[in-house]
């Protein structure tokens, strides 16, 4: 089950002919492509592509009504490869996936796709992870379509433009028998809007109905000489289809007057940030009516030479507004300038930053910047002399306050104790080197744990391990890899490989039964029933499998003092070969989505249910915060009390605390102070509860009354 | 040529961001504040951030709105600098913040903010009071903002049982920032139909703090205020003598009073009577070197940590603490636990040799303590995490029978060694005060490091010493008070004392200049 469900959403979908839908971009994408009869989709989450995935899991009974195919890839290199259905049979075919990450993971598969062509149209909806909110590196998913010679189209952010681009890349894809990508910015996955529906279409051939009339060419599978035939098509054939398609459906945009000695080349990605840079000039209005002549690449690769040269022969200046680096879309069109012999001056990265995301004020300074130097009359007053003390004098002040908010640890999370217990060993063992993988566990690396070196790439913790494998070394290397990571290719890629070199280092699988980073998707080993996929694969028979001999299993990571025995076990044995330990427990987040209304209702059917909690006793805490450095889990946080006795806060745990037992475990191994206490409240409790409950207070209150009456006590008011 | 032509067209397009807390329900505000936008015939377009990012990370959502006249507007998906209509901050910090990245301009922008902290990690983690400075952040906002709205939003969404997203909905309507009348705030509310009762009382009551129609909360009371109002209850006989401690306690010169008062009732209720006049005792020494031209720092501190060290973390305390009626009761109204509920409470000992050593008679202890061998063969049989449920019996009976080991407490050997640091710490303090005045104060501040158990304590009691290990080269400069005041504060930044390090450093260079 995701984090996040779509089930009532998904029924949007069902929309027909002259209908309206409102609602996220994820689901308008979905809609489109059912529009635009696709055979079968598939892909792998990640944000923002991981509630396409939901959408897309959540509307399985209306995909299976069309007769589409739906498949949860395995990986994006998986995903993209099951677009080899659309190579021989006329079927459309859509992947969906987080990028770059995920084209870098595929692009083997997508340089084979793209050499051999396909019949069918295969559309690879890529999620532009770049800029604020992203958690991966900052690199672009132009350069894939460049060297792989596959379309790329970034329309504009607004579903009717999304949702038009899922159509025309179809028969883009289909017209010149290439793969097209289409690239959707973070915030236009969730973006919300509306357009107007038309049916859904059944595939003109589903894949049930190729597979029963196979067929192959060899001239499209990818060894020569083939091969080389596909390298000329690629520019002397599928090219032009392409670029001729493109013009001919106007599917690039001109907005603003014609003529004028300057105007704006822009990614259809950019336009709303374009036209509100404008808008704040006094150049466009709300309804983006603009002064400036804008020409939008919805489209930007291939480039249309021709109407770029249209554009700009009659203009002294352009400006480029591409987000990231390289220039790509600069050096081409100043290059077309070139040859076609123009002297219109092509600018962009002087103008705007070559790195880093295109927001609001970057916009707005690099445009204005631009008009004030080519343009300026064009420009009223104030905007010609701007202010220079733009500066924001509040900021340095509150730069010294404001303390940073990295994410981290979600309340109650399974992986907090299992770094707690690495910490601890740490102590014990001395510092050593720590490779991390991609997931939530890779939030060790901030404080208070502080512990991971590198991250290389998913399921490759343990591989980006491996040049760390020395007997004569005092020391092993500690590598994670997480659950999602693992079946992604880790399986493979680290483990195989840590058993086939006979890598000493010591392994720990973080298993939360989920792809947990991602929202909650299942994966192969998790415990969940699921309707459609196969779960329940314990991780433990793959690693055997594989040929590890040395496992150990914890299945309740909570216990720190275990898993601590494991990591010392590991690091010291005598045994050789990899050490695993796979370390389990369900992730907290789904795990209270799943509990908690169960809990509610059993709770209100009169049920037995047994709620804990943790607290701490504030007159027992001596404010060290030892504990929190030990965790930083939301729920225990600092607390001043009303003690003028009292210099520093003490710990304090609040509502929020769902009882996993972390504080417990943590100050009994770490031998902490015992101020830590768990309450569990037991509802609906039945008469031996209460009965025995009756004796004990009995007792007890006794005991403390007689105590109480000979000494003295304070009583606050 | 295009000439300058202002593109004025009537409509303005709102612009609305709410910086939170990942985890917060910031979404579930998006989604309402769309919903309000349509009802009240606007088109409004929402974005967010979704992923791992977010996880209890500061997060941004955004929401464009302008009015429906059939033609569709261009949105811009991302807050700018200087662009902003409406902030709402679901957090003290994060309003902070907002203002950092100048979303909120003194031209245009409502800030509604709520007042409450979540402290961040770096707040937490730092062995003193890491948290951030809260005045600054109101005092910039206000600043800053054409409006401020400001008051604890989480108290208000907690108290109705509740999300915040509630009660920053109810102030987004108080504060008018919208055209749009509470009812349709309130229509919203019922369609998204879960939880609607709790979150319509949170909305009322935060409408109400907004339009200033409910009072703003008491002022929270001060840290180190002592005005509390104690009573005090047992045996007449008792009751008498400390009336006649206290008395003693109150004829001190404020502010010395005021806490030797604090302090008595500390180490009375630690130990008994006697202890407090003890503690009077010395904290008398003090006086007698004070005078009220220097306010009496000397002795307000020697009454703050005389206190504190007289009171030591030790065994018998916690059993004590933790088998007390207010204590149960604490956790009762914590807890919520009602009268049909059964509390089930579970304690976290993990007892080494050490502890026991130290609840030893002082002959006893030390003659284990004197054989490592003896030492360690005991540790192995008891050094482990042990869970005592003190709802039950046996766990109970056993902490209650270690608190009745509390007359005994001086003849063990926990107390000897805590007495005889406490007299050395506390000679030395006084000694230099009588050369140094402030150096004194500040050496008695010290005491502030001695915290925690275990290895905790260790490492503040190591770090005690470094700090104190200064002293040679600070006396008989002018400014030595001032060097060891920022000495402890060094040792309060981390948990290693590698920031003291580096200032004990410093001070070794200002001895060779």
């Amino acid at each position: 089950m995701a984090e996040r469900s779509f089930v009532k959403e998904v029924e949007k979908l069902r929309l027909g002919a002259g209908e309206t839908f409102h609602g996220e971009g994820i689901l308008a994408i979905t809609k489109a492509l059912l529009q635009s009869g696709v055979g079968y989709v598939g892909g792998y989450q990640g944000a923002p592509i991981s509630h396409l995935m939901d959408v897309l899991a959540d509307a399985q009974d209306i995909l299976g009504e069309l007769g589409v195919h739906y498949e949860a890839s395995a990986s994006e290199a998986t995903a993209t490869a099951m677009l080899a259905a659309s190579v021989h049979y006329p079927i459309r075919g859509a992947c969906a996936f987080k990028s770059a990450v995920g084209l870098n993971v595929a692009s083997d598969a997508l340089a084979n796709l793209a050499s051999g062509g396909v019949t069918g149209g295969a559309l690879i909806i890529v999620g532009e992870d770049y800029g604020e909110g992203s958690s991966i590196m900052q690199e672009r998913s132009h350069p894939f379509a460049m060297k792989s010679q596959v379309w790329l189209l970034d329309p504009r952010a607004n579903l009717p433009s999304i949702v038009q681009a899922v159509e025309d890349g179809f028969e883009l894809s289909e017209v010149s028998n290439t793969p097209v990508m289409l690239m959707v910015r973070i915030r236009s996955c969730h973006v919300s809007g509306s357009f107007e529906t038309k049916d859904n279409r059944r595939p003109t051939m589903t894949v049930a109905e190729a597979l029963e009339t196979p067929r192959r060419d060899t001239n499209r599978i990818v060894l020569p000489p083939a091969s080389f035939l596909h390298e000329k098509e690629k520019v002397e054939k599928r090219m032009p289809q392409a670029v001729e398609f493109i013009r001919s459906r106007k599917i690039n945009e001109f907005f603003g007057p014609q003529g004028g000695k300057s105007g704006i080349i822009l990614q259809g990605g950019m336009y709303n940030a374009v036209i509100r840079a404008l808008q704040r000039l006094g150049l466009a209005d709300v309804y983006g009516e603009t002064d400036v002549p804008l020409y939008v690449l919805n489209a930007v690769y291939p480039l249309i030479d021709d109407e770029v040269i249209a554009f700009c022969e009659d203009k002294e200046t352009v400006l480029i507004v591409e987000e990231g680096q390289p220039n790509y879309l600069e050096q081409a069109i100043a290059s077309m300038m070139h040859k076609a012999a123009l002297d219109t001056r092509i600018l962009g990265k002087e103008m705007l930053p070559m790195a880093g995301e295109y927001t609001g004020q970057v916009m707005l300074d690099g445009i204005s910047a631009y008009l004030r130097a080519h343009a300026p009359q064009m420009l009223a007053a104030q905007f010609l002399a701007p202010n220079a003390s733009g500066e924001n004098a509040l900021a340095a002040d509150l730069a010294k306050v404001v303390p940073g908010r990295p994410p981290g640890f979600c309340t109650g999370c399974p992986e907090r104790p299992i770094f707690a217990a690495t910490k601890l060993i740490e102590q014990e063992l001395g510092p050593h080197h720590i490779a991390s993988d991609i997931g939530c566990h890779l939030f060790s690396i901030m404080p208070p744990f502080e512990l991971g070196a590198t991250t290389m790439g998913y399921g490759l913790g343990p591989a980006s391990a491996s040049a760390f494998n020395a007997p004569d070394a005092k020391r092993r290397s500690i590598s994670f890899v997480g659950d999602g990571g693992f079946w992604h290719n880790g399986l493979t890629s680290s483990i195989g490989n840590a058993v086939f070199n006979q890598n000493d280092g010591v392994i720990v699988i973080v298993d939360n039964y989920y792809s947990a980073a991602t929202g909650g998707q299942d994966i192969l080993s998790s415990r969940a029933d699921n309707r459609s996929k196969s779960t329940q694969h314990p991780i433990t028979d793959a690693v055997k499998g594989m040929g590890v001999k040395w496992i150990r299993h914890i299945d309740r990571t909570y216990d720190v003092n275990k898993v601590r025995a494991a990591l010392r076990e590991a690091l010291t044995t005598e045994e050789k070969g990899p050490k695993v330990i796979v370390a389990s427990s369900e992730c907290m987040l789904n795990r209270q989505r799943r509990e908690k209304p169960l809990a509610a209702k059993a709770i209100a059917g009169g049920e037995r249910v047994v709620k804990p909690r943790f607290g701490v006793d504030e007159d027992v805490c001596t404010g060290d915060h030892a504990c929190m450095r030990l965790s930083g889990c939301p729920s225990l946080s600092v607390k001043t009390l009303d003690d003028p006795l009292r210099d520093d806060p003490v710990a304090s745990i609040d509502h929020t605390c769902v009882g996993c037992g972390n504080c417990g475990e943590v100050a009994e191994a770490a031998v902490l102070c015992p101020s830590f206490y768990r309450a569990d409240v037991v509802h609906n409790p039945g008469r031996w509860d209460r009965f025995m409950d009756g004796v004990r207070r009995g007792v007890t209150h006794f005991l403390q009354s007689r105590r109480e009456k000979r000494r003295l006590t304070f009583i606050e008011a | 040529m295009a000439t300058r032509s202002k593109k004025q067209s009537d409509q303005k397009i709102t612009k609305l961001a709410v910086l939170a807390v990942g985890g917060q329900g910031g979404g579930v505000l998006t989604n309402w504040i769309t919903d309000v936008a349509e009802r009240n015939g606007y088109l409004a377009q929402s974005t967010s951030v979704a992923g791992v990012a977010q996880r209890t990370g500061a997060t941004i959502y955004y929401v464009e709105m302008c009015p429906d006249t059939g033609r569709r507007p261009v949105f811009a998906l991302s807050p700018a600098q200087g662009d902003v209509d409406i902030l709402i901050a679901a957090e003290l910090m994060e309003a902070g913040r907002a203002v950092m990245r100048g979303f909120v301009t003194p031209d245009r922008t409502t800030l509604i903010a709520s007042a409450h902290r979540i402290a961040a990690v770096s707040e937490k983690i730092e062995p003193g009071d890491g948290r951030a400075d809260g005045p600054t952040v109101h005092e910039n906002a206000r600043q800053a903002a054409s409006r401020y709205v400001a008051f604890d939003m989480e108290k208000i969404a907690v108290e109705a049982g509740s999300m915040i997203s509630a009660s920053l909905f109810g102030a987004l309507a108080g504060s008018g920032a919208l055209p749009f009348a509470r009812e349709s705030y309130e229509e919203t509310i019922r369609a998204s139909g879960r939880g609607v009762k709790a979150s319509l009382a949170a909305f009322g009551m935060a409408y109400d703090r907004a339009t200033g129609v409910a009072a703003p909360d008491a002022a929270e009371p001060a840290a180190g205020s002592a005005g509390k109002d104690v009573s005090v209850r047992g045996p007449d006989r008792l009751v008498a003598e400390w009336r006649r401690l206290a008395g003693r306690a109150g004829a001190y010169p404020e502010p010395v009073a005021a806490m030797a008062l604090a302090g008595l009732r500390k180490v009375v209720d630690y130990q008994d009577l006697a202890y407090g006049a003890d503690y009077l005792d010395r904290v008398d020494e003090a006086l007698a070197l004070d005078d009220a031209g220097r306010g009496h720092a000397l002795s307000t501190a020697a009454a703050k940590h005389v206190a504190n060290a007289m009171c030591y973390d030790d065994i018998l305390r916690v059993a004590d603490l933790k088998t007390r009626t207010a204590r149960e009761a604490r956790i009762r109204r914590e807890m919520s636990v009602g009268d049909s509920n059964v509390l089930q409470v579970t304690e976290y000992f993990h007892p080494r040799i050490e502890e026991v050593c130290g609840t030893l008679p002082a002959g006893l202890g030390r003659f284990i303590e004197s054989r490592p061998g003896l030492a360690k063969w005991i540790d192995r049989r008891i050094n482990r995490g042990r869970r005592i449920r003190t709802d039950s019996l046996t766990g109970f009976g056993a902490l209650w029978v270690i608190g009745t080991l509390r007359p005994w407490r001086r003849g063990l050997l926990r107390h000897q060694v805590e007495t005889a640091h406490l007299q050395r710490w506390y000679a030395l303090a006084l000694d230099t005060a009588r050369r140094d005045y402030a150096l004194g104060v500040e050496i008695l501040n010290c005491r502030r490091l001695i915290k925690g158990y275990s290895d905790t304590h260790m490492r503040a009691h190591s770090k005690f010493d470094r700090v104190l290990s200064g002293l040679p080269l600070l006396e008989g400069r002018a400014d030595a008070a001032d060097w060891l005041r920022r000495l402890r504060e060094a040792a309060l930044k981390d948990e290693k004392g590698d920031m003291l390090d580096g200032a004990l450093k410093t001070v070794a260079t200002l001895e060779a200049a």
